[in-house]
């Protein structure tokens, strides 16, 4: 039983980085109709990043924010290099993201090496259920529904949410009332890029990440998104969580090496089940 | 307050618009009627920046705002919500002068715009662009797939807007007699210019409508009976 809940709290930890990553794929696809595969980069330059300002001396609860809000300008800069000229192709950006996540990651070489990087996180461990779960799990999971929580505010109550929400539900009629619709996709890639520097920062306490960390954590925030029919944050988060419980269930009781396996099966697996829905929505 | 002069408008090589010229001063109503394929809703497109011209002119002297063909609601969010962001070139977030204007949308605030009847819908995106505050609407199809009854009510609120603020109208209206009674001057559009121009009541009598809307059928007694009972 201690085990399974350890299991259970790790895989609700690692998944609520999932639904991090997974939920800046909703908010870029939504605006633009772009798949933003820059966004598993973007979280390992917030951990590395996380690492190099904490060791720099600066505070934790100064570094962390610091290195989500550089995260966001990354997203921003990837935004900008995507989404090119008035009327590319989504096509076309998404092959873009392709290509800056690669450069990321040679970015990533260049700045940190080729060594996993985990930067000090909550110290201690705290019972629950009987199982000792590390502090700084508990900590992802907090920040994870505090993140989220924020996200449905902006988005429901804010002017600007609100406006990229219209952009999302319909870019003519948001074009006519006069929103950049452009400006509001960049502003869906800061978004984005703060999200998956959230991730990076959240995750790298725990697992420590190094540049070959982007396709599996882009990998599982993308099945996490698919999940949510890359238009719901929410149903992203329970796909999140999903797939971090059941990556740490296999790991656990099978074998560690099979987590991404498991990540791209259940992918699949939804994208199949799902595919009606995405016809449906996409013709919305 | 609105110039539009030896306008062009191509999508790729074909032509929509061919050398148009129109002039609307502030306070009038005017129609535009034609067939389809006319450049009717390319012009309202172009007047309200959404498209491009080739070459001429497009010159406003104040805000202008849209009422699309179709509605276009922002179908997902609330009716308020869909009228806040009518406000946002100006950043315009008081409802109150919308809901003077248009009564009924106060009721329906809080309902999900795709979720409301045609005329309802019609309703709220008249309210949008009013959030705008508008020197000039310009509103494509008002009655599209709308019973008649909304549609007096509707044109009922643009004569009321039109005597009560002076906002001058661009209405484009395959109802050719709508348009002439909600409208004094009246433009007939076709191949993207403009063919006939002067008072609705004049113009309604004139062969370019009968030819816009009917084509040189050489059965001109059966045309003017039909079109007697368009305009009527």
């Amino acid at each position: 039983m201690k085990e399974l809940v350890t299991y259970l709290v790790s895989g609700i930890a690692l998944g609520s980085s999932f639904a991090l990553i997974g939920s800046g794929f909703v908010v870029v696809h939504r605006v633009t109709r772009v798949v933003n595969f820059a966004q598993g980069s973007i979280a390992v330059v917030g951990g590395m990043l996380s690492a190099t300002l904490l060791g720099g001396r600066l505070p934790h609860g100064v570094a962390e924010p610091a290195a989500v809000a550089i995260c966001g300008v990354v997203g921003l800069t990837v935004g900008f290099l995507a989404l090119g000229r008035r009327g590319t192709p989504p096509l076309i950006s998404l092959i873009v993201t392709l290509g800056v996540s690669m450069l990321i990651s040679a970015a990533i070489i260049w700045l940190w090496g080729q060594d996993p990087v985990s930067p000090p996180g909550l110290d201690g461990s705290a019972t629950l259920l009987g199982a000792t779960v590390e502090r700084q799990r508990l900590l992802v999971v907090g920040a994870t529904v505090l993140a989220f929580a924020a996200l449905a505010l902006f988005f429901s109550r804010s002017y600007v949410g609100k406006a990229l929400t219209a952009s999302a539900s319909n870019p003519f009629a948001a074009r006519m009332v006069g929103i950049d619709v452009r400006r509001m996709g960049l502003l869906a890639f800061a978004l984005a890029g703060m999200l998956g520097g959230l991730a990076g920062v959240l995750v790298a306490p725990t697992n420590a990440v190094s540049f070959y960390s982007d396709l599996p954590l882009a990998l599982s925030g993308f099945a996490a998104a698919v999940f949510g029919g890359l238009v719901s944050p929410l149903r992203t988060l329970v796909g999140g969580l999903g797939l971090g419980i059941a990556g740490q269930l296999t790991a656990g009781y099978l074998n560690g090496s099979y987590q991404t396996e498991v990540a791209l099966l259940l992918m699949l697996v939804i994208m199949i089940a799902r595919s009606s829905t995405f016809v449906h929505e996409e013709a919305k | 307050m609105l110039h539009i002069d030896d306008l062009v408008v191509r999508y790729g090589s074909a032509v929509a618009i061919d050398g148009l010229s129109l002039h609307v001063e502030a306070g009038e109503m005017v129609a535009l009627v034609g067939p389809n394929g006319a450049g009717k809703s390319t012009l309202i497109n172009t007047v309200t920046g959404l498209l491009s011209p080739a070459s001429g002119s497009v010159r406003c002297e104040g805000r202008v705002a849209q009422v699309p063909e179709g509605r276009q609601m922002f179908a997902d969010m609330t009716v308020e919500d869909n009228l806040l962001l009518g406000g946002w070139s100006i950043r315009n977030r008081d409802l109150s002068e919308v809901f003077d204007l248009l009564p009924d949308l106060a009721g329906m605030r809080r309902r999900k715009a795709g979720r409301l009847s045609g005329g309802q819908q019609q309703m709220v995106a008249v309210g949008r662009a009013l959030m705008a505050r508008p020197d000039l609407l310009a509103i494509d199809e008002l009655s599209l797939g709308l019973a008649p009854l909304v549609v007096a009510e509707l044109a009922g609120h643009l004569r009321v807007l039109n005597r009560e603020r002076g906002t001058a109208v661009l209405l484009v209206e395959q109802e050719v007699g709508l348009a002439f009674d909600v409208c004094a001057r009246a433009c007939v559009l076709e191949a993207g210019r403009v063919v006939a121009s002067g008072p609705s009541a004049s113009v309604a009598k004139s062969d370019a409508v009968r030819r816009a809307y009917f084509g040189d059928l050489g059965q001109e007694e059966a045309g003017q009976a039909t079109m007697t009972e368009a305009v009527t």
